[in-house]
């Protein structure tokens, strides 16, 4: 993959970027719902009304809002929330590490149970522990990562009070962090009370998103395991000597893997809206959080922001995607 | 070949060895990690969007004020009955012709930053508060008095115009006093990384949407509250919040759904408080057609059981009310009543040619989910009115839009809302919700205009009341809206702390003690 194809697979975002930009412009200015009318306080007069429309630029046109609000976005500036009343770019910058975090811990978990689970059904192909994870995958496909949340909030978190339910990290704690990113600093700070405490905070919402993932890569990485197996290189190796176990996990895999890389990738981008849901049954302090609130206050810069920067991470992920798919197959690479 | 190798045993055993200690620290009863600090948590639902208690949208968000009321020191405090005490004043009122104010500020109060508690700080806050430029919501209020002078501890101020309820809303929102030097050196983005109050507790710790974490204030002027450190978490869902409490994770939470809450108060370890609070739940009815038939009005009222409503729907936790004041308002008036009577509003129907067979129809907007039980309190009703010759369209929206519509007085005829209050004014409920130049109102007449107009500048406490009760029997004898019931907040806590319950709805972590 060639600097100038990225730079073009770069060039072609913008395009999509300024329709994200139009689309949520126009749909949440018609979507119901005054946020003026939100914040008004008892005695408001007719003056206070145009003041504070006049205030968030909502007296003018749409168009001469959306024009002013792009020239602004191109210049770094995104705005003021209404309701926080602090810049939509710090207010995201500042929450977006939890949502990555938590997203990479989800996708990690996900691809590391689906790769076991894939692995040993092929291993154990034709006897019980494949119909055992062909059920459980299937089981597991039918319930929405919401309700995997609900489920373990209920048995791990009050039946079995093993793990916290909400929040990020025990507020008691004294960590003073420099950058979002949470779980990497005290991994690198090496305060392990504190990753462990990050780490507690994380598995269930992780896990919530992760398992659906999982049951969708396991069947995928399965389907692709399996055609590997009956290709003639492995039939190579196998007759060389290797063992069953080295041939699926040293040979097989690797090209195994393409197919889910991509569905890994693809299913990045949904995870990221679906922590949506996940975070504010959690009280995780994410962006879908952030959005939720957002969309509940009418906070209009705010939902404009979060909307793009969701798109911004679904552009960024296929382009990862595709460098990945070129670093694991060399017939893409030479292309 | 041997499964049972000493390299894959010596590899099981290492994995051991390192999971083990992981799975332990992982998996560790959240109880254990609760109880080694001796920190008062509670869940609370909603996020503090800001630390500047005077100004924006957050300052007149009645949910918040439990934070702003541990931080801060209000002018003047309340009692949990609403009943008013020293806050930052020890004594305030008017003067014989009620021209000037005289207020008192207390001595020995300090800022979180150690400086002392100045009047200068009480005028400078008043003056900013009154400034239309500070984005005070309530400057309305705060603009009628000026020209502050101080001698020693004492200030007077002249009242430019008169407003009866000046020293109610010092306890109410947005009376805060701010330290003037502190909050200018920082200026508003400063202060909200380091809000500086008078309050019993300090901000320790503040993540946004994530928890708040105060550490008692040692130089309180006040009581000195019995738990150092305070948590307040943010659980925005209902059920993650019965959760934290039923877990042990929290001590006390609160607006859990009523079924949860009578379940919840049965488990051992835990104690239920559901009282009832400064606000209401009522139908606005709109002045539009069919509503302008007062037969139609009343029949609308006459034929709600809202008993039943609060027994059934409610599980009993409200309390029916026939004004928009509630018990515990000062123009509360028990007198008032309307009686559920089906046959009276059939009778009321026929005479405008109403009946089952030709029933009156409009629409009723609500919200679904907003407050407890709200849609399934409306479908009762709709259910009632059918049964004597009203059929109602119910039609669901969110919260914004209803605030929405009612700004442009565009409300359906008839839509449910709910009417906080914590101050127990009357200026502040029926005042604002039925006055036409209210933009809160939906009932627009001028009849209602002429017996509350003159009440809003009424220097005569007693007459104002009066005035305000004679103002509720008129809207009630015509059926110009429709209140259902006062609210009560359901606090679940662990029985292990005492926690006293406040009208006004506010959880205050100074109040709370052990058991």
């Amino acid at each position: 993959m060639s600097i100038n194809y990225l730079l073009k697979r770069l060039l072609w975002a913008l395009p999509t970027l300024v329709g994200v930009a139009v689309v949520v412009f126009v749909l949440v200015r018609v979507v119901p719902g005054d946020p003026i009318a939100m914040m008004l306080p008892p005695g408001a007069t007719a003056d206070d009304v145009g003041r504070l429309r006049a205030l968030y630029g909502l007296d003018a046109p749409i168009a001469k809002q959306f024009v002013v609000w792009m020239g602004d976005v191109l210049r770094g500036n995104f705005g003021t929330s209404i309701s926080l009343r602090d810049g939509v770019g710090s207010l995201v910058l500042s929450r977006l590490p939890a949502t990555l975090e938590l997203v990479l811990v989800a996708v990690a978990a996900a691809c590391a149970l689906a790769a076991v689970a894939a692995v040993g059904a092929v291993f154990f192909r034709g006897r019980w522990p494949e119909l055992v994870v062909d059920g459980v995958t299937g089981l597991v496909l039918a319930i929405p990562d919401f309700l995997w949340g609900l489920l373990f909030i209920l048995v791990l978190g009050v039946l079995l009070p093993w793990l916290p339910i909400s929040g990020r990290i025990d507020p008691t704690l004294d960590f003073d962090p420099a950058t979002g990113f949470y779980l990497a600093e005290t991994l690198v700070r090496l305060q392990w009370t504190t990753f462990i405490d990050l780490l507690r905070h994380m598995l269930l919402p992780a896990l919530a998103l992760a398992l659906p993932l999982a049951a969708a890569l396991t069947r995928v990485l399965k389907g692709s395991l399996i055609d590997a197996m009956n290709q003639d290189y492995v039939t190579l190796v196998r007759v060389k000597g290797y063992s069953k176990a080295r041939i699926l996990w040293r040979v097989a895999l690797r090209n195994a893997l393409i197919p889910t890389v991509t569905l890994t990738g693809v299913q990045f981008s949904f995870l990221i809206g679906g922590t949506v849901l996940i975070e504010y049954l959690f009280s995780y302090p994410g962006i879908g959080n952030l959005a939720i609130a957002a969309v509940n206050q009418r906070d209009l810069p705010l939902i404009q922001g979060l909307v793009l920067t969701f798109a911004v991470l679904f552009i960024l992920t296929n382009l990862v995607v595709d460098m990945a798919y070129s670093i694991l197959d060399p017939k893409v690479r030479q292309a | 070949m041997n499964p049972f190798t000493r390299r894959r045993f010596l590899q099981a055993t290492g994995a051991a060895a390192l999971t083990a200690p992981l799975a332990n620290s992982l998996l560790v009863p959240t109880d254990a990690h609760a109880q080694a600090a001796k920190v008062l948590t509670i869940a609370y639902n909603v996020a503090l969007p800001s630390w500047d208690p005077t100004t924006g949208p957050s300052a007149v968000n009645p949910t918040i004020q439990s934070f702003y009321k541990a931080v801060f020191d209000s002018y003047i405090d309340q009692e949990p009955d609403l009943s008013f005490k020293p806050g930052l004043l020890t004594k305030w009122g008017w003067n014989k012709d009620r021209t000037k104010i005289e207020l008192e500020v207390r001595k020995g109060a300090f800022w979180h930053d150690g400086s002392a508690v100045t009047p200068e700080d009480v005028v400078w806050s008043l003056e900013r508060a009154g400034d239309p430029n500070s984005g005070n919501p309530i400057q309305f209020v705060w603009g009628k008095i000026g020209n502050f002078a101080i001698d020693g501890q004492k200030i007077t101020a002249d009242v430019k115009e008169f407003e009866p309820s000046l020293f109610k809303w010092m306890a109410f929102l947005t009376g805060y006093v701010l330290p003037k030097k502190a909050y200018t050196e920082a200026g508003a983005q400063g202060w909200e990384s380091k809000p500086i109050g008078s309050g019993p507790y300090m901000v320790d710790k503040f993540e946004r949407n994530a928890f708040i974490r105060l550490k008692a204030f040692p130089k309180y002027w006040g009581p000195k509250p019995a738990f150092e450190t305070v948590v307040f978490k943010l659980v925005g869902d209902a059920s993650a919040r019965v959760a934290e409490i039923e877990s042990g994770a929290s001590d006390l939470t609160l607006e859990v759904p009523y079924e949860e809450f009578d379940r919840l108060k049965m488990k051992s370890g835990l104690t239920g408080v559901a009282h009832p609070v400064s606000d209401i739940g009522m139908i606005f009815i709109t002045n539009v057609e069919p509503m302008l038939d007062m037969n139609v009005r009343l029949a609308m009222i006459h034929s709600i059981d809202k008993k039943a409503i609060v027994d059934k729907l409610l599980r009993g936790y409200g309390t029916v009310i026939d004004t928009l004041e509630a018990p515990q308002y000062a123009a509360f008036d028990p007198s008032i009543k309307v009686k559920y009577d089906p046959e009276l509003a059939k009778q009321l129907l026929a005479k405008s040619g109403f009946s089952s067979a030709n029933p009156v129809k409009f629409t009723i907007q609500t919200t679904r989910g907003f407050k407890p039980k709200d849609y399934e309190m409306i479908q009762a009703v709709v259910g009632m009115w059918r049964k004597v010759g009203i059929e109602a369209n119910i039609e669901t929206y969110e919260i914004a839009k209803h605030f929405e519509l009612r700004m442009r007085h565009g409300l359906a005829p008839a839509a449910f809302y709910n009417w906080g209050n914590s101050i127990g004014d009357p200026s502040t409920s029926t005042g604002f919700a039925m006055f036409s130049h209210s933009p809160h109102s939906a009932w627009k007449t001028e009849d209602v205009d002429k017996m509350i107009g003159p009440l809003w500048g009424e220097k005569d406490e007693k007459k104002r009341i009066e005035g305000y009760k004679a103002a509720d029997r008129y809207i009630a004898e015509n059926g110009y809206v429709i209140p259902l019931l006062q609210y009560s907040q359901p606090v679940v806590h662990k029985s292990s702390i005492k926690f006293t319950p406040h009208v006004a709805g506010f959880i205050l972590p100074q109040a709370i003690k052990p058991a």
